[in-house]
């Protein structure tokens, strides 16, 4: 296997770090866009990503990697073994991220027939796709405002019901998909469906660095990983450890933290105040926040862990406005301004 | 600062050893408008020096994704009854030269696959059954053939270390003198020290030359030392550090760097590049350095540059070799680079056409099967094949002499090449609608809801058709695009509505602007139909002046613009009792006029869809 970039090199870009942080925190915030220029490290970052996610337990020999542990939500074959009076044994597995190419077709992302099997011994067979294979980690499309619509539409449908069922070629097969969706395109290359944008729980901006000291540290780092990554991936593996158990710490904090009324409050304020439709924004705020707040190991949710995400998880949902020229993160953050006041924001 | 004497090689030969020293850390090289034999030459060159027989595949340009990525060799599964993949082109020239003609065309798949291929030296193929993941660790020769307003896409111009004109045949000899060279640097250059101040000095200059990416300087880092490696040196020196400045940075400049205060060196240079000039004439569009010995023939002007350098080294103590990179490499630019800058700057980069559309055999409504092979992304109709297979099981599983009986296994069903179905889809390329509206204070604010009602209704009749609808305002100075084609209703309904009324009548800007959005939407091989919501009482001139007689005079010289090119259009009169210019503004557009007093939204729905019908007839 290829080295990986380490997670904890990457240069600056801490907005998107700590969206991809947040989201494999709690899988349930849905998803990150990142939006930028090229060569601005996307692509790496996710891929760093997965370098350090901490291990699961999986169902020995599930071709679904169910958790040992889910009632009744995995696979036809998990639950019907459970119902048997069967003891799943449970081993380790690493969280697979997965990509998504562009090429792809649609029956390698949902599963289809068995062609092999098919052919040699006429059996119907289901082969798992790549939804299969992105069960409980993360699916990773590179410009995914270049996908093709089928595909898309297929994505949307998993996503939304964390299940992939598939009716084509005489198969008939359902299984669980829950994967948290991380795109990532640069705008100026197509829009992205509405529909998709909205699916994403947070969305972060990165740009090129244009501090020079920043620029050189970039190409520092990259270059030393090219040439050496065995010594560079042991610079950095300390690093990488940190983050791996404060992730594995804050997972196991996220579900006790209690978000307060004032921030609910605030938060309700402040989509009223964007003018964002629907429920989505309210949701992906206070999820954010918690998960934000068991991150930085802090024992209440505040305003201020909700001022730091807000941004992020609103700035792709509001609606244009001919009016005001401004980038949607000002927006957000003007809005931010007015309702916290007493807080320096970065207006 | 060196001199064309002490270059190893010129610049075509020199790219491609350099290339063949770090095919992964420099990605590949796009080859400026080069003639057949050319390409050709220097392919065969890099290969040479990468190693005999290494694989060179060109990716022609309609290439199919099954052929490029690769997919299920159909009749070797069918022989052996396993599932049988087939590796496609990028997979096939691992370890060697892939060849992109005409780059600026490159589908939105091939671009993404070779960039994908660029980045990670591995090809992920998830099709047709197929989930593998293949080396291919290539170098692309990027052939640029781009014309008028093509361009080729910044994603892949970002993936290859150098950009080269090529306009001197490749001598054999100079082939030959480097390649010893080449093969003892591809074993060196792990070793080679680059110390942390060219670096430093590397990324200052891009930044100088306004180049954002941060692959550019990564690669010119590597190009550096490559070309040590290649110079038998152990430690990255000025000279090496000056030709990947020269190569790998100056081709991609946006500005021209400022050069230290005082004196600035840009006399010389000018001087230099005037003496190249006759020589230069020929130079294409595109900015490209002349290569080094055409530039310093006498190496006279380097030498009237280098009294000043030293010079300045006097009076600044300690010029940051960034600065000396900066000079040096300013001195090998081309004349008229400014100029070119400056209309690039202006013209924007992604403006051109980026790219060409593709056909895709999934789109469109699902219209039954017919007989084809599930390849190229088809999917197969399993359930007609095996209809088309059944009545023929008994007489192929009687008849001995099939393969299928060769098998180890018999199938229980024997399918043959001829009985596969594919699915079909109805493609249609479909209308998009651009709605032209008229927020200006002229058109009453009530009549600006009118046409919104109306607007909404058109919008509902577009989704049902899956046409794609675009809508631009104009009001007071400016026109924008508040939705660029779109088939989301929800979202062009949500924009619709907090549209704000008042301001001047920028007709000629709006019609410009509905204009350029036709003809992309043409391009992109959809049918145009333009739809203007005004009273056409236009008192913004194109310079954004008010002033009712320029205003006007601009607003038709707009509008016949328009009418040269044919696209349908549909002018509503939004006026109460009829607009003369309106009618005048229609005529120049050759659009059909209406007069619509109270834009009732029912009436302007019925006639849209006509206008529709009537553009979507060929």
């Amino acid at each position: 296997m290829r080295p990986v970039f380490p997670f904890s090199a990457i240069v600056g870009q801490d907005e998107m770090k700590l969206a991809l942080l947040l989201v494999a925190i709690d899988p349930t915030i849905g998803g990150v866009m990142v939006f930028g220029d090229r060569g601005t490290g996307k692509s790496t970052a996710v891929r760093a990503l997965a370098g350090l996610l901490p291990t699961m337990r999986v169902v020995a020999g599930c071709r679904y990697g169910c958790d040992p542990h889910a009632n009744g939500a995995g696979c036809d074959d998990c639950r019907s073994r459970v119902a048997q009076g069967e003891t799943l044994r449970a081993v380790a597995a690493s969280v697979p991220v997965v990509d998504l190419p562009l090429g792809a077709t649609e029956d390698r992302l949902v599963g289809a027939l068995d062609l092999e099997k098919a052919l040699t011994t006429g059996e119907k067979a289901f082969e798992p796709g790549l939804l299969a294979r992105a069960h409980r980690g993360f699916l990773y499309v590179d410009e995914v405002n270049l996908l093709e619509d089928h595909l898309v539409d297929l994505l949307l449908d998993a996503a939304a019901t964390g299940e992939n069922v598939v009716e084509r070629e005489g198969v008939s097969v359902r299984h669980p998909a829950r994967f948290v969706l991380v795109g990532s395109g640069n705008p100026e290359e197509g829009e992205l469906r509405p529909q998709l944008l909205d699916r994403f729980g947070l969305a972060v901006d990165v740009r090129t660095p244009t501090v020079i000291a920043t620029r050189i540290e970039v190409i520092k780092r990259r270059d030393a990983f090219d040439r050496d990554p065995t010594t560079f991936l042991a610079h950095w593996g300390k690093q990488d450890a940190k983050i791996r158990r404060a992730l594995d710490k804050a997972r196991g904090r996220v579900e006790t933290l209690e978000v307060g009324d004032e921030v609910l409050e605030r938060a309700a304020t402040l989509c009223a105040l964007l003018g964002t439709d629907g429920l989505r924004g309210e949701l992906t705020l206070l999820r954010t926040s918690r998960a934000f707040a068991a991150y930085e190991s802090d024992k209440t949710v505040t305003l201020e862990h909700l001022r730091r995400i807000a941004p992020m998880a609103l700035r792709h949902r509001l609606r244009r406005n001919v009016l005001d020229d401004a980038g949607s993160t000002t927006r957000v953050e003007r809005a931010i301004a007015e309702l916290w006041g007493d807080v320096p924001a970065t207006a | 600062m060196h001199t064309a004497g002490d270059q190893i090689a010129p610049d075509a030969p020199l790219v491609a050893a350099l290339l063949a020293i770090d095919p992964r850390g420099l990605g590949g090289v796009m080859l400026d408008h080069p003639m057949h034999e050319q390409a050709r030459a220097f392919t065969d060159a890099v290969q040479r020096f990468l190693a005999d027989g290494a694989p060179i595949r060109r990716v022609p340009i309609g290439v199919s994704a099954d052929r490029l990525i690769g997919g299920v060799d159909l009749a070797a599964t069918l022989h052996s009854g396993r599932l049988v993949s087939e590796r496609g082109v990028l997979a096939a020239a691992d370890g060697g030269v892939v060849v992109l003609p005409m780059c600026e065309r490159a589908t939105v798949s091939v671009r993404t696959t070779l960039c994908e291929v660029l980045d990670s030296g591995t090809l992920q193929v998830a099709r047709d059954g197929i989930g593998i993941t293949h080396d291919a660790r290539v170098l692309a020769v990027l052939l640029d053939e781009s014309v008028e307003d093509e361009v080729v896409h910044p994603a892949l111009v970002d993936r290859v270390a150098f950009r080269l004109p090529l306009r001197d045949a490749i001598e054999t000899a100079d082939l030959a003198t480097l390649q010893a060279a080449v093969h003892h640097a591809r074993v060196t250059l792990a070793d080679v020290v680059l110390d942390d101040r060219w670096m430093v000095a590397l990324c200052e200059t891009a930044s100088a030359f306004g180049v954002d990416s941060l692959r550019v300087p990564l690669m010119a880092v590597r190009c550096a030392r490559a070309h040590a490696a290649l110079a038998g040196r152990a430690t990255v020196e000025q000279e090496d550090a000056e030709v990947a400045a020269r190569l790998v940075i100056t081709p991609r400049a946006t500005r021209l760097p400022q050069l230290h205060e005082a004196p600035p060196p840009e006399p010389p240079p000018q001087e230099a590049e005037e003496q190249s000039a006759p020589e230069s004439d020929t130079t294409p569009p595109e900015m490209q350095q002349p290569p080094e010995e055409q530039s310093t023939p006498e190496s006279e002007p380097p030498e009237s540059e280098r009294p000043e350098q030293e010079e300045q080294e006097s009076q600044q103590p300690l010029p940051s070799d960034a600065e000396l990179l900066r000079a040096a490499v300013a001195s090998a630019l081309p004349p008229g680079l400014l100029e070119q800058l400056m209309a690039r700057a202006t013209s924007g980069t992604v403006q051109g056409r980026v790219g060409a559309e593709e056909q895709s055999m999934l789109r469109g409504r699902p219209r039954g099967a017919r007989s084809g092979l599930p390849r190229g992304g088809a999917r197969l109709h399993l359930l007609e094949t095996l209809r088309a297979a059944a009545p023929w099981q008994r007489v192929r599983h009687r008849d001995a002499a099939t393969p299928m009986h060769a098998m180890p296994r018999a199938p229980r069903v024997a399918i043959r090449r001829e009985d596969f179905r594919i699915r079909r889809f109805v493609e249609r390329t479909g209308t998009t609608v651009i709605f032209l509206v008229d927020a200006s204070g002229s058109s009453a604010l009530q009549r600006l809801a009118e046409a919104k009602g109306a607007i909404e209704l058109l919008l509902a009749e577009s989704y049902a058709r899956r046409d794609r609808v675009c809508l631009i305002a104009f009001r007071g100075a400016g026109t924008e695009v508040l939705l660029p084609p779109t088939r989301a209703l929800a979202r062009a309904k949500k924009v619709l509505a907090a549209l704000p009324g008042g301001g001047g009548t920028p007709v000629a800007a709006a019609l410009d602007k509905a204009t350029q959005q036709a003809l992309s939407v043409r391009r992109d091989g959809s049918v145009p139909l333009v739809v203007v919501l005004s009273d056409g009482r236009a008192n913004i001139a194109r310079d954004g002046s008010p002033g009712r007689p320029a205003a006007q005079r601009d607003a038709l010289s707009a509008a016949a613009a328009f009418g040269q090119f044919g696209v349908s259009a549909l002018f509503v009169d939004t006026s109460t009792r009829g607009e003369p210019l309106a009618r005048g503004l229609a005529e120049a557009m050759r659009a059909r006029y209406v007069l619509l007093p109270y834009a009732d939204a029912k009436a302007l729905g019925g006639l849209v869809k006509t206008a529709m019908q009537m553009a979507d007839a060929p």
